[in-house]
């Protein structure tokens, strides 16, 4: 194949920035719909004309966002077949079987009741009607469930056996797919969701009472938005301590690049701040940082949960060192080792072939044996050397401190929020904060994505952990093509984005002119 | 329920869902028609009522079919999704467009105005219809393709498929791919008037109802005449006979006038595709020829799934190829050597009980919108 590496960089970035367009959109369709419904219910509880108001409001804006989001969704489930074909044998067994279960169980339910909500106000009865606002949302969720239930089984593949004479893997355990990562996993990106929508909705509210506009409106949403995000956001917190720990069992090459760490020990601390030393290698004498402020066991608790255990390097990892369930350092196999290992299971594999044609069971049964008992490291035999298994770190460490450091001055911000609406009304002498929270919004959707880049980026090189890596994964298509679909893709999400946040821009400015709240309704 | 039980099982409903997809085109035929029968304001918003409402259900078949089909038949997603890059890159491409043309095309501060999302919606119920219609007349008439799992093991060069060097660009140019394209995207047009005419019901516009008829008729006469064209190129083609045995290929005959022996072998198949011809038919012809009849794009939309599911039939059953080889006929794909494993197949099974579920409730959602008040 030519060029290969070019195809699978290009390819690697074309899924990446539908990932990244998409994620812009996903989590505030989670948390906006479920807004909505709350509204919704309110007004059906009320019959207050104030809570209707809100509904269409926020829904309308819901819509907008909505909309652009399926479209980058459908990109992403035909990516799997046009730019990963090999992925998709090799595992299409297993992984297929989440996307169909989503589009028949959550999609069909999210987009038919979808057009109810948006279009059916006079069509249907009220209670119908609110009753398709909340099935959309708990479709939108549904969906997201099936999702990551996917992607967490390419971070954690569990459920499955090889099967040689197929040259595939194939689901033996669908349960399995439900592993406490995938839950885990789940709960964090719907709260994340959660999280955005109520800075969204803040954000939005505070430009109204910056422009002196419908004040009891704004604070009403701010009021709901501040809470459940809040909520969604101590939740995302708690979930994400359980990530930290799954990572550190089941990847711990993620984590020690989470930290740039190269030489772990027990009670390790963790960085708060620091500059990587760009030079530092896994096999050179060089300091891991030529700055930092570390806290004193932090990441031995965030891993374990345990200030004394004992947390493995990159350094520690390659060559061999790690740690068991029980939080114990044990001698694991390095990575020399797994790429040897990797090569005897595809010679075996390859001589199980050979043999299979051949008709020769004896010979199929020996070299299965030998598949069997290597196949754990099978992904290994594509590396060159040691260094192509090890993930950015630079990237990974970045964007772990960007997702942690917005996430608490996020949680800072809902505090503050919530102050400010109940207390006094201090919200009307507080201008400043109509600013800081219109300036958040956009640093909530960069806490967001840089979630995914340490979950996404810290698994590199693997599109499926120890098993296939992307080198691997790809589809024989020329670079050139995969370039121009690069662009064309790129070009055609930035300019939907440009009127979405133009449309949404311009609807909020002209509908917030306008009488959104009634006080004798109230 | 054994793999060979399942595989079957499997593939109707992948007929289903290409039937019920195909009837759903209904909504690009109305698209592929603004700048015609939309010419004048009035008739452009009703196209945009009608169709806006129901885009979402056309959208989520399409999302639902590549699903199911990733999951039934990985190699079918493998091979002909990344071997016939350009013309699936096309398609979505195309459906990108849709999905926001209808929420922002009248929406203040859109950007592009109007006509530019006007012009999406065009390209996505034309181009992208022809380009769907062809990616499935491959089911027929094959891809330049070649298999080989071995390939996984070759470290340079691990793809286990390769495509013709012009990667769906020689299908999009093939012309028995071309009359399918171009026939579906008549049926969707001809749907789509019937469609609006069962809109507007007994007491609509008569002027209005009147040129719905006129285009009715005519995307209809030029569908059947393309249709009729398809079929002759279909009977007459010459495919493969494939032999499997433990999910390989063991041997591949050519032969002679292949999908006609298949429908006249199992012939449930050709009647099957014969009610969906009558009804079409008569859907089509009752609302041309009484006076205000608005109940003909049912007719024509179940004449529609069952012509579909025939097809499929005749395309995967009976040791048949539904994605012949026209560079390695052992590389063809069947649905014996394309399937998931009978483990996964069988978790599926269950999951598609939900499907009449999913169904009842969208005719429930569908006749409540559609209601009159």
């Amino acid at each position: 194949m030519e060029n290969l590496s070019t195809v699978v960089d290009w390819s690697r970035l074309q899924f990446a920035m539908t990932a990244i367009y998409h994620w812009l959109f996903v989590p505030l369709t989670l948390g906006l719909s479920v807004i909505v419904a709350i509204m919704e219910s309110a007004y059906l509880r009320t019959k207050s004309e104030n809570w209707l108001k809100a509904t269409k409001f926020w829904m309308t804006l819901f819509g907008i966002n909505f909309a652009i989001g399926v479209a980058t969704g459908l990109i992403l489930e035909f990516e799997f077949g046009t730019n990963w074909s090999n992925y998709s044998w090799f595992v299409g067994d297993i992984f297929g079987a989440p996307l169909a279960i989503e589009g028949i169980v959550a999609f069909f339910m999210e987009a038919t009741f979808g057009a109810v909500m948006f279009f059916g106000w006079n069509k249907v009865s009220p209670r119908f009607h609110l009753a398709s606002t909340w099935l959309t949302a708990i479709g939108a969720s549904i969906s997201a469930l099936w999702i990551l239930v996917a992607n967490a089984w390419m971070q954690y593949p569990v459920g499955m056996e090889f099967d040689p004479a197929q040259m595939r893997n194939v689901m033996t355990d669908f349960w399995a797919l439900f592993s406490g990562i995938a839950v885990n996993k789940f709960f964090h990106a719907v709260f994340s969701g959660w999280a955005l929508a109520g800075v969204f909705v803040i954000g939005v509210s505070c430009y109204m009472l910056w422009r002196r506009r419908n004040r009891d409106f704004a604070v009403n949403s701010i009021k709901v938005g501040a809470w459940f995000g809040l909520v969604g956001l101590l939740l995302t917190m708690y979930t994400g301590d359980g990530s930290a720990v799954q990572v550190a069992r089941h990847q711990p090459m993620k984590l020690a690049a989470m930290e740039g760490l190269y030489h772990g020990h027990k009670g390790q601390s963790i960085t708060a701040v620091a500059w990587l030393n760009p030079d530092k290698e896994w096999n050179n004498d060089q300091d891991e940082y030529l700055f930092d402020v570390s806290i004193p066991y932090g990441l031995s608790i965030l891993a374990n949960h345990d200030a004394d255990s004992f947390v493995p390097g990159i350094t520690d990892i390659v060559e061999g060192f790690s740690i068991n369930a029980e939080g114990d350092t044990i001698n694991t196999v390095s990575y020399a080792e797994r790429i040897e290992r990797g090569k005897l299971a595809q010679k075996a594999l390859a001589d199980y072939d050979a043999a299979r044609k051949a008709g020769d069971t004896a010979a199929m049964q020996a070299a299965d044996t030998v598949l069997k008992a290597n196949y754990p490291y099978f992904g290994y035999a594509y590396f060159k050397d040691v260094n192509e298994a090890i993930p950015p770190v630079g990237l990974t460490f970045t964007m772990f401190r960007v997702m942690v450091i917005l996430g608490s001055y996020f949680l800072l911000f809902y505090a503050v929020t919530l102050l400010l609406v109940y207390r006094r009304n201090l919200i009307d002498r507080s201008r400043w904060f109509y600013i800081v929270a219109m300036a958040s919004v956009p640093f909530m959707w960069l806490c967001s994505e840089a979630g995914w880049a340490v979950a996404e980026v810290g698994r590199q090189p693997w599109t499926i952990q120890d098993l296939l890596p992307t080198v691997a994964a790809i589809s024989d298509i020329p670079a050139s093509s995969v370039v121009l679909t690069f662009w064309m893709f790129a070009a055609v999400f930035t300019l939907l984005l440009v009127a979405e946040v133009s449309i949404m821009c311009r609807y909020i400015d002209r509908r917030s002119k306008e009488e959104l709240y009634t006080p004798q309704n109230a | 329920m054994t793999l060979e039980y399942l595989q079957n099982y499997w593939w109707l409903l992948i007929s289903v869902l290409g039937g019920i997809l195909v009837f759903l085109l209904f909504v690009q035929g109305g698209q592929s028609m603004i700048y015609g029968l939309g010419r004048t304001p009035g008739r452009r918003d009703m196209i945009i009522d009608a169709m806006g409402s129901k885009w979402e259900l056309t959208f989520t078949t399409l999302v639902t079919f590549g699903g199911a089909f990733f999951a039934s038949f990985p190699l079918y997603y493998s091979t002909c999704f990344g071997g016939a890059y350009w013309l699936w890159i096309l398609v979505l491409f195309s459906f990108v467009l849709q999905a926001v043309s209808y929420e922002y095309r009248r929406k203040k501060g859109n950007v592009y105005g109007t006509r530019t999302y006007d012009a999406f919606l065009f390209f996505n119920g034309s181009i992208g219809v022809i380009l769907l219609g062809e990616a499935v007349a491959m089911y027929f008439f094959g891809g330049e393709f070649t298999v080989n799992r071995g390939n996984l093991l070759q470290a340079g060069s691990p793809v286990i498929s390769q495509w013709a060097p012009s990667h769906g660009f020689e299908a999009i140019f093939n012309w028995r791919n071309f009359t399918l394209g171009l026939a579906v995207l008549f049926l969707a047009r001809m749907q789509a008037s019937l469609y609006m005419m069962n809109r507007l019901g007994h007491t609509g516009d008569d002027s209005t109802f009147a040129a719905l008829k006129r285009a009715a008729l005519i995307n209809g006469g030029v569908f059947v005449v393309l249709f009729l064209a398809f079929l002759a190129i279909l009977f007459t083609y010459t495919g493969y006979d494939v032999v499997s045995e433990d999910g390989h290929t063991v041997s591949v005959t050519k032969a002679t006038c292949k999908y006609f022996t298949n429908m006249t072998r199992d012939w449930w198949e050709l009647v099957t595709l014969l009610f969906g011809v009558v009804a079409v038919l008569y859907g089509l012809l009752r609302s041309v020829l009484a006076k205000r009849f608005t109940a003909g794009v049912w007719f024509t939309g179940i004449g529609t799934f069952l012509a579909v599911i025939a097809l499929f039939w005749a395309a995967g059953y009976g040791d048949t190829a539904f994605l012949p080889s026209l560079t390695d006929p052992m590389s063809s794909l069947t649905i014996r050597n394309s399937s998931s494993s009978l483990f996964t197949l069988k978790a599926m099974s269950y999951a598609s009980i939900f499907i009449p579920f999913v169904l009842a409730y969208i005719f429930y959602v569908w006749r409540q919108m559609d209601r009159k008040h």
